[in-house]
């Protein structure tokens, strides 16, 4: 596997004595999306801060597309872009002169057309000359990611990049990531937001109390631990479920079954199928039935709730 | 290892500009203060009193006065460049990126000690409409001038990473920058204090400064030109090692 970021046993602990990254072992493909979740406090924040020179680790190693983040901290950093969660942004700057600054500060010659792509692209351009204290919240997430991006990073973080931000930003924010992967470039995002690395992710880690405890690939993911609860509702009521290889569940009134079935895709399309035809050979007749696929919400809730 | 110019020059434009856009405060200000002065102490009371060490009174306190203005904007403008994105949170900016201490100093330093001449040359220049002087050594009043506004840019730099309030930046300059300069012989050569006032004076580091920078100007001093310089260099060697450990330490910066 061609590892942009290479993550070993890596260790912080703050000077409140506070344990944020317990030994941590990731990897991250080159040219991915990958979704960092965990619940507040998980150390999602800590974790980038680490990569990203933020936090000085305690232990541990960081290799950033070749470069060791703390002994060859210019090169590794240099290839690096932050999108911070929080709205810190110069407020007596205009727009066109805080991005500008940035790509002088990772160390990169002006490219007035370059930032002017990327403001054009993050429909910033209007608002070049602006004053940044002028700007909406979601203007001022923008020419945080405008930043971010004037130094040309192969790998970009977004510290929850949608929170707060309205359904028009949170598309365009999409699409930019999509555009940026088109690009070559690596997307680290961490999110409350399941929906989101749903829709955008290729693989998904989840921390949790400064734990690695599950990475994987999402579809696989879904697949594994993803579930379709099944419930079918009966035209006349039974006394017991009726006898077939799956195991069924009826409810208290008898007016309805339900079943459980792991895996994703065709062999749940099937398992359905084995059942109904099942229950119209018992001349079991039904008048609905509705199919319930678990979410990564669902998931994550159930792997956090299982280690707590 | 080679030097991230682009982040320096980005740095050192970026302040400058903040300078720019708040002309008032940082310039103006402490040049219409400082010319009130002059034209109080200088002018008016000047006028009646006698001369020091054949310079007359009026010039006497140029210097002094100059280096007041420096040392409290040069103790400001390091302290709030650096605190501002503290304060702001834009401060990850500076910590994500590829730039070294050495780097980040030059940038900040170097913008707010070429403020501080830049307000110091006006002054002296003001002073000349009010007072009539001449600088006997130029270049070591140009010397001591950078080397003042470098250490004190470099002092408010430790000042702005140390503090953790608005109040803190504006208590130093107020309560102990200004005090000083106004004890440190600015307004009086030393020798017209009692023999023991003289010796506490001595303590005072400003004294050194102030009689650095007088020398440079007249010739005389109530202070060896040559331990003045020397107190200059080391108040500058102690900065540079505080903000080395500070920086190497992550002290309050990095977590």
């Amino acid at each position: 596997m061609d590892s942009v970021i290479s993550i070993k046993q890596l260790d912080k602990t703050y000077k409140s004595g506070h344990r944020a990254l317990k030994s941590i072992d990731l990897d991250i493909k080159r040219g991915e999306i990958f979704a960092l979740l965990g619940p507040n406090g998980a150390g999602k924040t800590t974790l980038i801060g680490v990569v990203c020179g933020l936090v000085k680790l305690t232990g541990g190693t960081v290799i950033a597309d070749g470069h060791d983040i703390t002994k060859d901290y210019r090169a590794a950093r240099a290839k690096i872009g932050l999108v911070p969660q929080e709205l810190a942004t110069d407020m007596f700057e205009t727009v066109w002169a805080t991005v500008s600054f940035s790509r002088g500060l990772f160390g990169l010659a002006p490219n007035p057309a370059h930032i002017e792509k990327i403001l054009k692209d993050l429909s910033l351009w209007d608002k070049k000359d602006n004053k940044i204290a002028t700007l909406s919240g979601g203007m001022k997430r923008r020419v945080l990611i405008a930043k971010a991006l004037s130094h040309e990073p192969k790998i970009l973080f977004l510290d929850e990049p949608t929170a707060g931000v309205d359904v028009e930003l949170r598309r365009d924010m999409w699409a930019m990531v999509g555009r940026l992967r088109d690009q070559g470039v690596t997307i680290i995002l961490t999110t409350h937001y399941i929906e989101e690395a749903e829709e955008m992710a290729d693989r998904i880690g989840v921390i949790n109390k400064g734990e690695i405890i599950l990475v994987e690939e999402k579809h696989a993911l879904m697949k594994k631990l993803g579930q379709t609860r099944v419930t079918i509702g009966l035209k006349s009521k039974l006394d017991a479920p009726p006898d077939i290889p799956q195991k069924l569940d009826l409810s208290e009134d008898g007016e309805t079954l339900t079943f459980t079935l792991t895996g994703e895709g065709d062999s749940e399309d099937a398992g359905v199928a084995d059942v109904l035809k099942a229950l119209m050979e018992r001349k079991v007749d039904f008048k609905s039935v509705n199919t319930k696929r678990s979410s990564l919400e669902d998931i994550f809730v159930d792997l956090v709730e299982k280690k707590t | 290892m080679s030097l991230n110019l682009h982040a320096v020059r980005a740095i050192y434009m970026f302040e400058l500009h903040r300078t720019w856009r708040t002309l008032f405060q940082s310039i103006a200000a402490p040049v219409i203060s400082t010319s009130l002065y002059f034209i109080v102490f200088g002018s008016a009371i000047g006028s009646q009193m006698t001369t020091i060490d054949g310079v007359s009174y009026g010039a006497f306190i140029i210097p002094g006065l100059t280096l007041l203005s420096i040392l409290t904007e040069s103790t400001s403008n390091g302290s709030f460049g650096i605190y501002l994105p503290r304060f702001t949170g834009t401060i990850y900016e500076l910590l994500s990126a590829p730039v070294s201490v050495a780097e980040v100093l030059l940038g900040y330093v170097g913008a707010a000690a070429t403020k501080s001449v830049i307000l110091g040359s006006i002054i002296l220049l003001t002073a000349r409409l009010f007072v009539p002087y001449e600088i006997v050594h130029p270049v070591w009043a140009a010397l001591f001038l950078v080397m003042i506004a470098l250490t004190f840019s470099l002092f408010g730099f430790i000042l702005g990473v140390w503090a953790d309030g608005f109040e803190k930046l504006q208590i130093v300059p107020l309560l102990i920058i200004t005090p000083l300069t106004f004890l440190g012989g600015t307004f009086y050569s030393i020798k017209m204090l009692p023999e023991f006032w003289q010796t506490v004076t001595l303590f005072n580091p400003i004294v050194y400064l102030v009689n650095g920078f007088r020398w440079a100007f007249y010739g005389k001093a109530d202070v060896n030109a040559m331990v003045s310089f020397g107190m200059t260099a080391l108040f500058m060697l102690a900065c540079v090692a505080a903000i080395t450990w500070i920086f190497k330490t992550g002290y309050r910066l990095r977590s």
